[in-house]
C-alpha cells in the first residue's frame, strides 16, 4: 500500500468515523443547520462553473452536476 | 367467583377499548392543496476564456491552435409545490437554458478558420418529487434535453428514491440515463473531394459544402456571382453517445453545528465518445480524426462538510476522488467561507484545486504514432492542475430586495486558470423570486 492510497484510507475512515458518531440533534437545535448557506449541495449560481469545469476537465459526478450527456461534457 | 370472572372481562374489554384505534378521522381540518408557484430562480453567467492548444488543431501551441471562448448562459427554474389528499408533498421543477457562444477553435473545424465560430445551446428540463415527510421518504421522476445546433441532441432521464432515519441522516439513489446523438461533423479536409466543386467559370454553377454539411448553390453569369441559395441539408450522419449513472448518496448532521455527506457516482458511457471535429496530428506532420475507446468507466466519489462556526462564519468544505478505465485520476479539494457581515449578508471567499493525470490516450501536438490505436490530444484528458478562486456576495432580507418578492441577490465571480495556460473568467448572478 503506498502513501497516497494510504492517506486516502485514513480519510475515508476519519470522515466514516465522524458521521457515525454523530449526536441527536433536535429541530428546534437545528438553526445552524437549516441555514441556507450549510446545504450540502452547490449552489445555484455555481452551475455555469460546473458546467464550464465539466467541459475543461478530464473527469466530473460526485458533486450533483452532471456525469456526462452533451457535446464535449466527458 | 362468576362475578369476578364477568368483572375481569369487563375490565379487559374497557382497556382493550381505551387502547384501540378510533376510526381515522381528520380533525386538523386539513385540506390538499394544488401546485402552486413557490419560487422562481433566474441564473445568467458570462464566461471568458483565453487559450491556445485546442483540440480542433490537435492541441497545437500558439496563435494557430487558439482556444479562446465566451459564453453568455441563462437558465430560468420555477419550482411549484402542493399537496395531496395523503398529505404528501410534490413538488414539480421546470427549467429552460438557453447559451449563446462563440468559440475561435469552432472556425477552424474548416481548414482555413472560415466556418461559423458562434452558435447556441439550449436545455429545457422537468423533474417531478413526491415526498412523504411522515415517513421520511421521497421518489422522483426526471426529464432533460440539450440540443447545440448542428453538432448534438441529448436526451436525459432520471428517477430518485430517498429514506431518512431517525438520527438525521438520509439515504438516496438517483439513476440517470442520457442518450446522446453527435453530428459526425468532420475538419473540411476529410470531406469526401467531390463535394466541394471549386471549377469556377464564367457561366456555372458551383456547389460547395460547408464543414457544417450545409450545400450553397452560386449562380454566376459573366464572372458576376447572381445568387446564391442554400440548399436542402443534406441528413449528417450520427453516431450515439450513452451515459448511464448509478449515484449513492448519504447526509448526515452530526452535531448543531456541523453536517457532513459522501456521494458516490458509478457511470459506464459506451458509444462515440470522442468527437469527429477534434484533429490529432501524428509526429510525422500527417492529421486524423481522434480515435478514442467506445467504452468508459468512471467513479467518483465526493465528500462534503459544513461547520458553522461561531455565529458569523460557515466552513463549506469539498474534496473528490476521481478513477476512470482510461488512466485518468484526479483529485479535487474545494473550501469556501461565507462571512455573515449582517444575518442577511454575506460575502464568500472560496478556492478550489483540481489536479489530474493524463488518460493514456493523449500525447500533444505531433507526438502520436501513426501505429497507436486510441490517440487525442483533447487537453481536457492532459496531465495539469487548475485552480479556481474568487468571492460572492448574497443579499437576502425579510422583506426583498428593493422589491418584496426578490428574496435573494446573488453575485459571484471566479478566476479559473490551468498548468496548460488556460485562463478564464465568469461572473455569475442569482436572482431568486418568492
Amino acid at each position: 500500500m503506498n502513501r497516497q492510497t494510504m492517506a486516502r484510507f485514513l480519510f475515508a475512515f476519519f470522515f466514516a468515523s465522524v458521521l457515525v458518531s454523530c449526536a441527536h440533534v433536535k429541530e428546534y437545535q437545528k438553526s445552524r443547520i437549516n441555514d441556507s448557506e450549510m446545504s450540502l449541495s452547490s449552489r445555484h449560481i455555481e452551475k455555469n462553473e460546473q458546467n464550464a469545469e465539466s467541459y475543461r476537465e478530464g473527469s466530473s459526478g460526485a458533486n450533483g452536476g452532471k456525469t456526462g450527456g452533451g457535446c464535449g461534457c466527458n | 367467583m362468576r362475578k369476578l370472572s364477568l368483572a375481569v372481562i369487563g375490565m379487559y374489554l374497557s382497556m382493550v377499548q381505551a387502547f384501540s384505534q378510533a376510526p381515522v378521522t381528520d380533525s386538523s381540518g386539513y385540506k390538499p392543496k394544488k401546485l402552486k408557484l413557490d419560487e422562481i430562480n433566474f441564473v445568467s453567467s458570462y464566461y471568458d476564456q483565453t487559450a491556445d492548444k485546442s483540440a480542433v488543431m490537435g492541441g497545437e501551441p500558439g496563435p494557430g491552435g487558439v482556444a479562446n471562448v465566451t459564453d453568455f448562459a441563462n437558465g430560468i427554474d420555477l419550482t411549484l409545490i402542493g399537496w395531496d389528499k395523503k398529505k404528501r408533498k410534490n413538488t414539480l421543477a421546470l427549467g429552460i437554458g438557453l447559451d449563446y457562444h462563440t468559440a475561435a477553435s469552432q472556425a477552424y473545424v474548416d481548414s482555413n478558420g472560415t466556418s461559423k465560430n458562434d452558435g447556441t445551446r439550449i436545455y429545457p428540463t422537468i423533474n417531478w418529487t413526491r415526498e412523504n415527510e411522515q415517513k421520511g421518504t421521497s421518489f422522483g421522476l426526471g426529464a432533460y434535453y440539450s440540443a447545440e445546433h448542428n453538432y448534438y441532441h441529448s436526451i436525459g432521464l432520471n428517477a430518485l428514491v430517498s429514506k431518512k432515519n431517525k438520527t438525521n441522516g438520509e439515504f438516496s439513489l438517483k439513476v440517470v440515463g442520457f442518450f446522446d446523438q453527435i453530428n459526425m461533423i468532420h475538419p473540411a479536409e476529410f470531406y469526401p473531394v467531390d463535394s466541394v466543386k471549386n471549377t469556377q467559370s464564367s457561366d456555372s454553377i458551383v456547389y460547395r459544402t460547408s464543414a457544417s454539411g450545409q450545400t450553397e448553390a452560386f449562380v454566376y453569369n459573366n464572372g458576376q456571382l447572381v445568387s446564391n441559395t442554400k440548399s436542402r441539408k443534406p441528413q449528417t450522419p450520427t453516431e450515439a453517445r450513452n451515459t448511464y449513472t448509478a449515484s449513492l448518496g448519504f447526509t448526515q448532521v452530526i452535531n448543531q453545528r456541523m453536517q457532513g455527506s459522501v456521494e458516490m457516482d458509478l457511470v459506464y458511457q459506451t458509444g462515440y465518445l470522442g468527437l469527429p471535429f477534434h484533429r490529432v496530428f501524428y509526429n510525422t506532420g500527417k492529421d486524423t480524426i481522434e480515435n478514442l475507446p467506445s467504452q468508459r468507466f468512471k467513479l467518483p466519489i465526493g465528500f462534503r462538510l459544513n461547520y458553522f462556526l461561531g455565529d458569523r462564519v460557515i466552513l463549506r468544505s469539498y474534496y473528490r476522488f476521481y478513477i476512470d478505465s482510461w488512466g485518468l485520476t484526479s483529485n479535487t479539494f474545494n473550501l469556501e467561507v461565507p462571512v455573515k457581515i449582517t444575518p442577511f449578508f454575506s460575502v464568500s471567499p472560496f478556492y478550489r484545486f483540481y489536479a489530474q493525470t493524463a488518460a493514456r490516450y493523449f500525447a500533444p501536438y505531433k507526438v502520436h504514432s501513426e501505429s497507436d490505436v486510441y490517440f487525442t490530444s483533447n487537453y481536457a484528458l492532459a496531465n495539469f492542475n487548475s485552480s479556481l478562486f474568487g468571492a460572492g456576495i448574497r443579499i437576502a432580507p425579510p422583506k426583498g430586495v428593493f422589491i418584496n418578492n426578490l428574496r435573494t441577490l446573488e453575485i459571484r465571480y471566479a478566476h479559473y486558470m490551468q498548468t496548460t495556460d488556460l485562463n478564464a473568467n465568469i461572473i455569475s448572478f442569482n436572482l431568486t423570486f418568492k
